[in-house]
């Protein structure tokens, strides 16, 4: 349950690191001067992406709920999600990364992070109208399409349990694809709303109300989509059970999904 | 309580005491009969069991500050499934229109957070139950990119892929033809949109034991390779979808009703779709020619030639035509893929035994199930196999913590999966961009200010899919 950086919606807490101009980070990785043999050395700090923990995981078989005879419970392994990249990115990565900051403020992009082949720029909350703005209209960038807006609720991300994704599509600079992650915490759980720039969220992000309780605030109707509108709880939070009864089979009887031995 | 009964032309209520029974005129200007005794009024009521339409339409009119809202569903022939519309008219007229869903919410995605990876396909394949295969698809690949294995599925994998999702684009097709023109009255394109169906689903039940829900693709390939005798069959309907298909074209396209009712309604331009987030047909319609399947290849599209075809109207005829002009596009795409398949045999499933375990599957008499090789093998030979079988069934394998997006051209547009992986052997999370969720949102653009039996046309050429559209 341990947060190695700093969380994305705490705007004054972290000016320095991610908020560089672009070009420095780049000359930096050229500078290095080409050692022979470097391949075989550890790579510099700061030069490959540092892995955020959320959570950890305990002995070897993913079962939590019976008593260890395995001799592997004491096993403890950090779950590590991937960090913020570094330059260069590589691909079409660069290009959008440097537009974006040429159309954002200092500090209005947080962390990017570059994973299997995607990129994911992660905005403080306050900052996300301007930055879908700047992303939908500035030239450079145009992503025209909002396609998905959903929710992922992680409740080991101290402070930051709620996290809304977009995913966002340029058709006109050769169909790429960003996504945008936001977060809140539970205890706060406001996002703005771009129905204002992407009138396509408007069901999406009601869904996520829906699902998840993010207030979107800005937003003209949010209102539950898909649940009945006297619906108590959202469900797809961690904390909202599956539910379902147990099934009876000659005699024996199988627990409802959510209460059999899971080994996750 | 109150029991309306009609009376010489005009609609009286017979309350249980006599002398409460009055004419309708008489009533207050706030009755409202519906409302218990000390609940707030809704407003005045107009019944319209029995009497004289023009009687109710003439009293209305002499409110011109009544609206007129009716709910057009859930339950209604026309409405695709349990889709409510809300419709404010006036006249014949709509004034707003603005849709109900949520009745067929299941929570599917809820569920698959308590299966392991691989028990997802079965339930994402679910969700719209006229493409399953390209939910099956869009959640594997989004589960191999998690697991970095997108570079190792064998490229018969990718093939048998194309050509389930180009046989089930062509169905998917057939059925918003056929269902939209039953809901135009005509019956004859029903029967041969659903005949023509069959014969494809005949393929698919021959090839994964089901006719709907497949849970065929896997995460790592296929469940199981084509069966002997799966490619002629697929050879054999050819010409007969052919055939079909142009039964239908010859029936709609120049049909002068059809295009009395189509031509001109629902439209909807290139900057609403934009604004919308409008993809698929409805976006080509308007003249953008995005398909995935060009734009961003996956599963080896990039090797097959087919057109994607486009047209300028932006309204229900243009969506219908594309949709007969797809279907000839997806029929020479089968061709290619079953040529491929003819001449390059080979495994179905990445070699990583951890992952393709489930999939060592065979079509038996009742079904789909373990074959009888792999029964053999755990059950009498090796000990070691049983408890990789037993550890692999009851657990699952494990992803890698991250997010992944991966997104397939269905018929209706961008279906997209976004999965999120916390390291365990169950998704932590599994999202579905769902083309007919978003665009039902146009239903207000497409049909406000339209006549109501528009509304009908309109929404069938968006073609949403209720299981699709609330999950």
């Amino acid at each position: 349950m341990t947060e190695t950086p700093k969380p994305a919606d705490q705007p004054p807490a972290e000016p320095a690191k991610p908020n560089e101009p672009a070009i420095d980070r780049a000359e930096k990785t050229i500078e290095t001067p080409p050692v022979p043999g470097a391949e075989n050395l550890p790579a510099q700090p700061g030069t490959t992406p540092e892995p955020v923990q959320r959570g950890e995981r305990t002995g070897m078989f993913g079962a939590h709920d019976t008593g260890d005879t395995t001799g592997y419970g004491g096993l403890r392994s950090p779950i590590l999600y991937p960090g913020a990249a570094v330059r260069p990115y590589g691909g079409d990565f660069d290009a959008i990364a440097d537009a974006l900051e040429a159309a954002t403020d200092q500090g209005q992009i947080a962390r990017t992070v570059i994973d299997r082949g995607e990129i994911t720029f992660v905005i403080p909350r306050e900052h996300l109208p301007a930055v879908v703005r700047a992303l939908r209209d500035d030239p450079a960038l145009r992503f025209e399409l909002c396609l998905s807006v959903s929710g992922v609720h992680f409740p080991s991300d101290i402070g930051n349990e709620l996290h809304v994704v977009y995913h966002l599509m340029s058709i006109t600079n050769g169909h790429r694809r960003i996504r945008l992650e936001v977060t809140a915490p539970d205890a706060d759980p406001h996002i703005p709303s771009v129905v204002g720039t992407y009138p396509a969220a408007d069901w999406h992000e009601r869904e996520t109300w829906d699902m998840f309780g993010v207030v979107f605030d800005g937003h003209p109707a949010l209102t539950r989509i898909l649940m009945p509108d006297d619906w108590p709880g959202h469900p797809q939070r961690k904390d909202y059970p599956l539910g379902g009864i147990p099934v009876e089979y000659k005699g024996g009887t199988v627990p409802p999904p959510d209460q059999r031995r899971s080994y996750s | 309580m109150t029991t309306p009964h009609s009376a010489s032309g005009s609609t009286v209520y017979t309350a249980a005491d006599p002398d409460e029974v009055r004419h309708i005129d008489d009533l207050d200007e706030q009755a409202d009969l519906y409302a218990a005794p000390g609940e707030p009024s809704e407003g005045r009521v107009f019944n319209a069991v029995g009497g004289d339409w023009n009687d109710i339409v003439g009293e209305v009119g002499s409110r011109p500050e009544e609206r007129i809202v009716v709910n057009m569903g859930p339950q209604h022939p026309s409405t695709h499934g349990v889709l409510r519309l809300i419709l404010e008219i006036e006249g014949e007229t709509v004034t707003e229109a603005r849709a109900g869903i949520g009745y067929l919410h299941t929570g599917i995605e809820k569920n698959m957070e308590f299966r392991t990876w691989t028990q997802g396909v079965t339930f994402c394949t679910r969700m719209d139950y006229l493409m399953p295969i390209f939910t099956e698809t869009a959640y594997c690949l989004a589960v191999e990119k998690l697991l970095g294995i997108t570079d190792q599925i064998p490229a018969r994998a990718s093939a048998i892929r194309v050509l389930m999702m180009e046989l089930n684009r062509i169905g998917s097709h057939l059925v918003c033809l056929g269902t939209g023109g039953m809901e135009l009255g005509a019956t004859t394109v029903m029967t041969i949109g659903f005949r023509e169906r069959e014969r494809i689903l005949n393929i698919f039940e021959m090839v994964s034991g089901l006719r709907m829900n497949n849970a065929y693709v896997r995460p790592g390939g296929v469940a199981q390779d084509l069966p002997a005798g799966a490619i002629q069959a697929v050879r054999d309907i050819i010409p007969e979808l052919r055939q079909g298909i142009r039964e239908l074209e010859l029936l709609m396209l120049e049909n002068p009703i059809l295009k009395g009712r189509l031509v001109g309604i629902g439209y909807l331009d290139l900057t609403g779709c934009m604004a919308l987030g409008i993809t698929g047909p409805m976006l080509r319609s308007a003249g953008y020619p995005l398909d995935l399947r060009k734009a961003t290849p996956y599963c080896g599209y990039e090797k097959y030639e087919f057109d994607v075809p486009t047209r300028t109207g932006a309204d229900a005829y243009d969506r219908l035509w594309l949709r007969v002009k797809e279907m000839w596009e997806s029929l020479k795409i089968v061709e290619q893929v079953v040529a491929e398949l003819q001449d390059n045999p080979g495994p179905v499933m990445v070699e990583d035994k951890k992952i393709a375990w489930p999939a060592q599957l065979s079509v038996g008499p009742d079904g789909m199930g373990n074959s009888p090789a792999h029964i053999a093998e755990i059950m009498g030979t090796s000990m070691e196999s049983l408890i990789h079988h037993f550890k692999l069934v009851t657990e699952g394998f494990r992803v890698p913590p991250g997010q992944a997006y991966a997104a397939v051209e269905s018929p209706k547009g961008e279906l997209g999966c976004h999965a999120v992986s916390d390291g365990g052997t169950r998704p932590y999370r599994a999202h579905f961009r769902e083309p007919s969720f978003n665009n039902l949102q146009a239903v207000a653009a497409l049909c406000e200010g339209a006549q109501l039996a528009d509304v009908i046309v309109a929404v069938a050429s968006i073609d949403p899919v209720m299981g699709g559209v609330d999950r």
